[in-house]
C-alpha cells in the first residue's frame, strides 16, 4: 500500500483524470481507481463529428489525459472497485475496495453517470443491453452485437449512439418509443418526445431537421408535427425512427428474436390491431442517464434533487466542494452533461484541492475563478445537451448568473 | 452463431493486432484477443447466455457493459460474483457461467415464479 497519499480520484473518467492531472501539477501525490479494465470511462465509447467536422474520438482523447496524467506521476489503477468510504476523525478519508484499503487526505468522487432502465416484458432475454452497453462493444471492444436490432426509446444519448452503430455497419431495423407504463411516462409520451427530438435536429441528418425545423415555432405547431409525422418514421442513418410506435414485448426463447411494436395514439396507448413482430436478434434500451452518487450517500452527504441534472446529486458549490471536509465530486455525479464539461469541471476539483491542501505551490483564488468560468463555456458550448435548463439549475444551484463574458 | 468482430471501422480504422488468449467457458475453448472482457470475448464468439437466474432458471447475459447492473455474474477459478464486463480473458483461465441456486429457505410458490407480495 502507497502511504501518504494527498488525493484519491474514485473513477478514473474524464473529469476523474483532469482533476488528477490539475492537483497533481500544483505537486500533490494522487491515486486514481477505477473498476473498469481501462482508464477513460465513458468518454472511451464516444465518437462525434463537430460542426467544425472535427471528429470527437473517446479513446484518443482519453489516452491524452492518461497519458498527461502518468507525466505527473499520477499513480492510475484499474480493476480496483471501491465499495465504501468513511471519514477518519480530521486526518482524512479511508476507502474500501476489491483490493484493499486505502486512505488519503482528501477524496474526490468522480464515478459520473448510469444509464437509467426502462423496462419491458422480455427485457431480461440474452440480447438485451442498454444502448450504451451497444456503444461500449462497437466502439471500444469493437465486437458486433449482433446482427439486426431494435432501439428502444428516444433521446438524445440513443439519437448519437444510433449513428455510432450505423458507422460501424450494424443494421437496425428500427427505432421505436418505449411502452407507456408508469416508469417510463415521459419516455413514451411522443409529443414530449418529439419536442425533446427537435431541440437536438441540428446533430441529425437533414431529413428531421427539414421535418422541425417548420414546426418548431409555438406548442400548437408542434401539435400539428406530431400528427404529420410519417407512421412509418422519418429514416435517419438509413433507420426508421418511429415516433408513432411503441415496444409492447420482446419476444424469444433462449435469446431475443424480435420485437412486438404497435401503432400509438398521441397520448402513446396502442391502437387495437396494429401489433406486428419486428425481427431481431438485439435489443437496446435508452432510458436516459443519472448520476451514479451511491458512494457519496455511503460517505454521508447531503443530496439535492435537481431533475434537470438527471436526479438526485451530492450537495456542492461552484468550487466543486462537498459540506464534508475532504470530501469533492466533479463530472456526472454532480449532474448529466457531456464529456468537455466534465473535464472543465475536473480541473475545478483539482485546483480547489490542490488550494485545500495547502501545498507550497498553492493555486490562486483567481485561477480558480478562470476554471470555474471555464466550466461555464464548456457547458454553453457543448454539442449535446443532455436538458435544456441545465445552466438554469446550475445558477439556482450555485447562487451564480448566467455571464459568461 | 457467430456475431464476430468489426475488423475496419471508417473513423477508428482497423482492430489493432493483439496476442490471442485462450480461456474456457464452461469447460469450452474460447479464443479471445489479450486484453478483451470475458463478456465481449464470449459474444464475439456467439454466446450470449452468461448464467441462469439464480431462482427461476431464465437465461442471462450483459445489460450495461460497464459493471453497473451485475447482471453479468460468472464463475472464475471456482469464485463466484464476477462481473462478466470487467474481467479480462487470460490464458488458461477458467470460467464458469452462474446456475441455478437452491432457494430451501423461499416459500414454494415464489420458486414457480408468481409474483411477490
Ligand atoms: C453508457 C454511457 C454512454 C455515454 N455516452 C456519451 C456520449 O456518447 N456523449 C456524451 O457527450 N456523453 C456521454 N455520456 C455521458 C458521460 O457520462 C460524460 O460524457 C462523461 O464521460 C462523464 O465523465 P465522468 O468523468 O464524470 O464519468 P465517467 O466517464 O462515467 O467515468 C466514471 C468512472 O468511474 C468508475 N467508477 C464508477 N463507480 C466506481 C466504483 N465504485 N469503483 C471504482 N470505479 C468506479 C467507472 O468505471 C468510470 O470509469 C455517456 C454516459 C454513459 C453512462
Ligand atoms: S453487464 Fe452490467 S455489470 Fe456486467
Amino acid at each position: 500500500m502507497i502511504d501518504r497519499l494527498d488525493l484519491i480520484v474514485i473513477g478514473a473518467g474524464p473529469a476523474g483524470l483532469s482533476a488528477a492531472i490539475a492537483s497533481a501539477r500544483c505537486g500533490l501525490r494522487v491515486l486514481v481507481l477505477d473498476e473498469f479494465p481501462r482508464p477513460g470511462g465513458r468518454l472511451l465509447g464516444q465518437l462525434h463529428q463537430e460542426p467544425d467536422g472535427f471528429w470527437w474520438n473517446g479513446i484518443k482523447e482519453a489516452q491524452q489525459l492518461v497519458r498527461q496524467a502518468s507525466e505527473n506521476s499520477v499513480d492510475i489503477r484499474t480493476g480496483v472497485s471501491v465499495t465504501a468510504l468513511e471519514q477518519i476523525g480530521q486526518t482524512g478519508w479511508k476507502i474500501w475496495t476489491n483490493r484493499g484499503p486505502f486512505s488519503a487526505k482528501h477524496v474526490l468522487i468522480a464515478t459520473g453517470a448510469a444509464e437509467s432502465a426502462c423496462p419491458l416484458p422480455g427485457w431480461t432475454l440474452p440480447g438485451v443491453m442498454s444502448i450504451g452497453a451497444a456503444q461500449v462493444m462497437t466502439n471500444v471492444q469493437r465486437v458486433r452485437v449482433g446482427n439486426r436490432g431494435v432501439v428502444v426509446g428516444m433521446n438524445v444519448l440513443s439519437m448519437a449512439i444510433v449513428s455510432e452503430l450505423r458507422l460501424a455497419g450494424i443494421e437496425l431495423a428500427a427505432i421505436v418509443l418505449p411502452p407507456k407504463n408508469p416508469l417510463n411516462v415521459r419516455a413514451s409520451d411522443p409529443g414530449d418526445v418529439l419536442r425533446s427530438l427537435l431541440r437536438f435536429a441540428h446533430l441529425a441528418p437533414n431529413a428531421l431537421f427539414r421535418f422541425g425545423a417548420s414546426f418548431l415555432g409555438n406548442s400548437l405547431m408542434q401539435r400539428m408535427a406530431l400528427k404529420l409525422y410519417p407512421r412509418r418514421g422519418i429514416r435517419m442513418w438509413n433507420t426508421p425512427l418511429q415516433l408513432r410506435r411503441s415496444a409492447v414485448e420482446i419476444v424469444g426463447g433462449s435469446c431475443v428474436e424480435g420485437v412486438r411494436i404497435a401503432d400509438i395514439d398521441s397520448e402513446g396507448v396502442p391502437i387495437p390491431g396494429t401489433e406486428r413482430l419486428i425481427e431481431a436478434d438485439f435489443v437496446c434500451i435508452a432510458g436516459g442517464l443519472y448520476p451514479l452518487a451511491e458512494l457519496a450517500a455511503v460517505a454521508g452527504c447531503p443530496f439535492r434533487y435537481a431533475p434537470e441534472l438527471g436526479g438526485h446529486v451530492p450537495a456542492h458549490d461552484e468550487s466543486m466542494r462537498t459540506p464534508l471536509q475532504g470530501l469533492y465530486v466533479a463530472g456526472n455525479i454532480t449532474g448529466v452533461e457531456s464529456a468537455k464539461v466534465a473535464i472543465a469541471q475536473g480541473q475545478v476539483a483539482g485546483l480547489s484541492i490542490a488550494i485545500d491542501s495547502g501545498v507550497p505551490d498553492s493555486p490562486t483564488e483567481t485561477e480558480l475563478q478562470t476554471a470555474m468560468h471555464r466550466v461555464k463555456q464548456m457547458r454553453r458550448d457543448a454539442l449535446i445537451q443532455f436538458d435544456p435548463d441545465i445552466t438554469a439549475c446550475r445558477n439556482r444551484m450555485y447562487g451564480t448568473n448566467d455571464a459568461i463574458g | 452463431m457467430s456475431y464476430g468482430r468489426i475488423e475496419n471501422h471508417p473513423i477508428l480504422g482497423p482492430l489493432p493486432e493483439t496476442r490471442r488468449v485462450c480461456f474456457l467457458f464452461d469447460g469450452r475453448p474460447i479464443e479471445a484477443r489479450e486484453g478483451e472482457s470475458i463478456a465481449a470475448a464470449l459474444l464475439a464468439n456467439g454466446i450470449r447466455t452468461l448464467r441462469a437466474h439464480e431462482e427461476q432458471g431464465t437465461p442471462r447475459g450483459i445489460y450495461c457493459n460497464i459493471g453497473h447492473c451485475m447482471e453479468c455474474r460468472i464463475t472464475i477459478e471456482g469464485v463466484s460474483g464476477f462481473r462478466a464486463c470487467l474481467s479480462l480473458a487470460s490464458d488458461g483461465l477458467d470460467v464458469c457461467s452462474g446456475i441455478v441456486l437452491p432457494t430451501p429457505f423461499q416459500p414454494a410458490k415464489l420458486r414457480e415464479g408468481d409474483a411477490y407480495e
